[in-house]
């Protein structure tokens, strides 16, 4: 905890200049999502910085949904746009046509674990190497605020009066799939996630953070109405930033470390989840089992 | 496979021409009958120095085969009617980001799983309009191994030189049909190779509304979306640069609609100088229907045959010069009927007749003749 600050002497115009196309940004006031790419923004920086890799081989690959806006248009590189749930597997396209690419991967807890979980499990199992940042802000908020399955149970959405699933526990499903380097943060823990994200490029073979956000507009009412009571006090903090006062939410309790991280653990509606790095190890990829396969046939028939 | 004669099914004809190609790439999900292309592929790649990928679904094939092209990959998938399905919205994304790539369809009798591994030939309004939205395919109708061979080279050359998906819809029976194949010498057969978009080019950042294809990597921050989209990838939402692109994409495929022309690519003519009657079809269907004409000549009809070697772009001005002297045309195709509605569009002067099977089964050469013979009676 002694180290450096390797953003000390640089300045928000430096990272916006260097690593952000100048376009308006898309994001609802207090959203999550600014924070997510200012630290994904930071730990390029900083792999950059550090010559662990260059700008022109990162390729950013997104969804659909707000997940998918932090990227493209705004990062400042090469970036691919897809279509609903599918991100995964145009990176699985483009990491193996091009091994030398770092791909890193945006997708949502609609896009990758509703339409596109297939995809996600498959990735893992293949252990191909990428970094997939699923943006879990607990429903659908570009399409106003529909369930989605990390949805808490019995909370109210727009489509359900009381949402009548069980959510998933992301990092489980992923560890069961075989993921080599799994992690969860929330937006809340910002340091941790600019050092996680740094760690999950490097990692070679399929990485997975799932970073819990705050929807201001959506889910932030949900989670209020289940606070109980408000006081006039709170309840004007709440109408005035609901992101800053879900992001409350999104702040746990510490407890000990694991793999060189902090762990936290917090509880969001009747859920109690851990914060932290759960899995770091390696195995072989996909790409090499692939280029293992080159000579085993004889050349022509 | 080395060059030279060869006795070889349509799938693995389809296979060692896309390697002829220079695809090194195929993501395929095991479908029957589109299976002897995707087990040729994997064996012939890592051959090659390429990637076979089997994924866990068609929509995560065509994914993948787009961001291989965008890694810089000449790359294929190959299928049958239920995987052409779900392909289809990746594949309005593969036209809208103007991504060079191959689908081919083994077409087999459906709807839904239908006669599995059985032939049809009903997936072809599917190519022309099977994703939503409007997009200008390009679509090779192979009838022969040989030609599974070279239409899937076409279909590369085309993709490549127009920056566009481009499909071959062929079918079960072409598919698991052996024949001769006839393997050109390398070099000896035309292979288009992608132009590439570099930081040289002029105005290197529009990268969408030409040509040239650049690529992941290089360093020149591409925007690549499926969202409307100015010429430099920008999202937007303005009628004029949405309008701008989608005339553009008709355009291309106007254009490649010339070139097939020019290549002698677009139709077969054959024996219809004086005939006043035509047979058309395409695929496998067009083998019985032109035995068919065959032998009514033979007995003294004057038939002509006609053979659509693209569906799409339908090559509509040459066929109403092709038809300008005939009164009655025949359409022989595996389904209910349904390139029949388009020469009828076309020849609006001609009796048009449809002559459709959905059997899972060609048709009998006789079944043709008699339709045909019936008419010339009357």
């Amino acid at each position: 905890m002694t180290q450096p600050n390797p953003s000390i002497g640089k300045s928000q115009r430096y990272y916006r200049e260097t690593y952000l196309r100048n376009l308006p940004s898309a994001f609802c006031a207090g959203c999550g999502n600014g924070t997510i790419l200012n630290a994904f923004v930071r730990a390029v920086d900083e792999l950059i910085t550090a010559k662990e890799l260059k700008q022109q081989d990162i390729l950013a690959i997104s969804g659909i949904g707000c997940s998918a806006w932090i990227p493209s248009p705004h990062f400042r590189g090469d970036t691919l746009h897809t279509t609903h749930g599918r991100p995964i597997a145009f990176a699985t396209g483009a990491k193996v046509m091009n091994p030398k690419l770092n791909v890193v991967v945006f997708t949502g807890d609609g896009d990758g674990a509703a339409i596109g979980g297939n995809h996600l499990i498959h990735a893992a199992r293949r252990n191909i190497p990428m970094t997939v940042i699923l943006v879990n802000n607990l429903n659908y908020g570009m399409t106003g605020g529909q369930s989605a399955p990390t949805t808490p149970l019995h909370v109210q959405t727009s489509t359900y009066p009381q949402h009548p699933e069980a959510p998933f526990d992301l990092t489980r499903l992923v560890e069961g799939a075989g993921a080599s380097f799994i992690a969860r943060w929330t937006t809340f823990y910002v340091d941790e996630l600019i050092r996680t994200i740094k760690d999950a490029m490097l990692h070679p073979g399929f990485a997975f953070i799932e970073i819990i956000a705050q929807c201001p507009t959506y889910a932030a009412r949900f989670l209020t109405e289940y606070q109980g009571t408000l006081s006039p006090d709170e309840r004007e903090q709440y109408r005035r930033h609901p992101g800053a006062w879900m992001l409350k939410a999104l702040k746990g309790k510490k407890k000990g470390e694991a793999l060189g991280y902090p762990r936290y653990q917090l509880t969001l509606k009747d859920t109690l989840m851990e914060l932290g790095i759960f899995k770091r190890e390696q195995r072989p990829t996909l790409i090499d089992h692939l280029q293992g396969l080159w000579g085993l046939t004889e050349v022509d028939k | 496979m080395k060059a030279g004669l060869h006795f070889v099914d349509g799938g693995t004809a389809c296979a060692e021409g896309a390697i002829y190609a220079g695809c090194r790439f195929f993501a395929g999900y095991p479908i029957t009958p589109a299976t002897s292309i995707v087990e040729w592929m994997a064996k012939r790649l890592p051959q090659k120095k390429g990637y076979y990928l089997q994924m866990e679904d068609e929509i995560a094939s065509i994914a993948a085969i787009i961001g291989a092209s965008w890694a810089g990959g000449k790359a294929m998938t190959a299928t049958s009617g239920p995987g052409f399905s779900l392909m289809q919205e990746n594949l309005g994304y593969a036209y809208l980001t103007e991504t060079p790539l191959v689908v081919v369809d083994a077409q087999r009798s459906g709807p839904s799983t239908g006669q599995a591994t059985m032939p049809g030939q009903q997936d072809i309004m599917q190519a022309r309009y099977g994703t939503h939205g409007d997009v200008a395919p390009i679509a090779f109708c192979p009838w022969s191994v040989q030609e599974m061979f070279e239409f899937t080279i076409h279909a590369f050359n085309y993709a490549e030189r127009f920056r566009t998906p481009t499909l071959v819809m062929t079918d079960g029976e072409i598919s698991y049909m052996r024949e001769a194949l006839q393997i050109p010498k390398s070099g000896e057969f035309p292979v288009i190779d992608r132009q590439r978009l570099t930081k040289k080019h002029s105005s290197p950042d529009e990268i969408f509304l030409r040509y040239e294809m650049p690529r992941f990597g290089d360093g020149m921050n591409l925007l690549v979306t499926g969202s409307a989209h100015r010429p430099t990838g920008v999202r937007d939402y303005t009628p004029h640069f949405h309008r701008a692109t989608i005339n553009w994409l008709f355009e291309k495929s106007r254009q490649a609609g010339v070139a097939l022309n020019a290549e002698g690519l677009d139709v077969d003519v054959l024996h219809l100088d004086s005939a006043s009657t035509a047979v058309l079809s395409f695929g496998a269907s067009a083998r019985p229907a032109y035995q068919a004409v065959l032998t009514a000549r033979k007995n003294g009809s004057d038939v002509g045959f006609v053979r659509l070697k693209t569906l799409w772009p339908l090559p509509e001005q040459r066929l109403l010069e092709v038809f300008a002297n005939v009164q009655r045309i025949f359409v022989v195709e595996m389904n209910m009927g349904m390139m029949v509605n388009e020469i009828a569009r076309i020849a609006k002067h001609a009796t048009v007749v449809s002559i459709p099977k959905v059997a899972g089964e060609v048709h009998q050469s006789s079944e043709i003749l008699d339709r045909i013979m019936e008419d010339e009676s009357v």
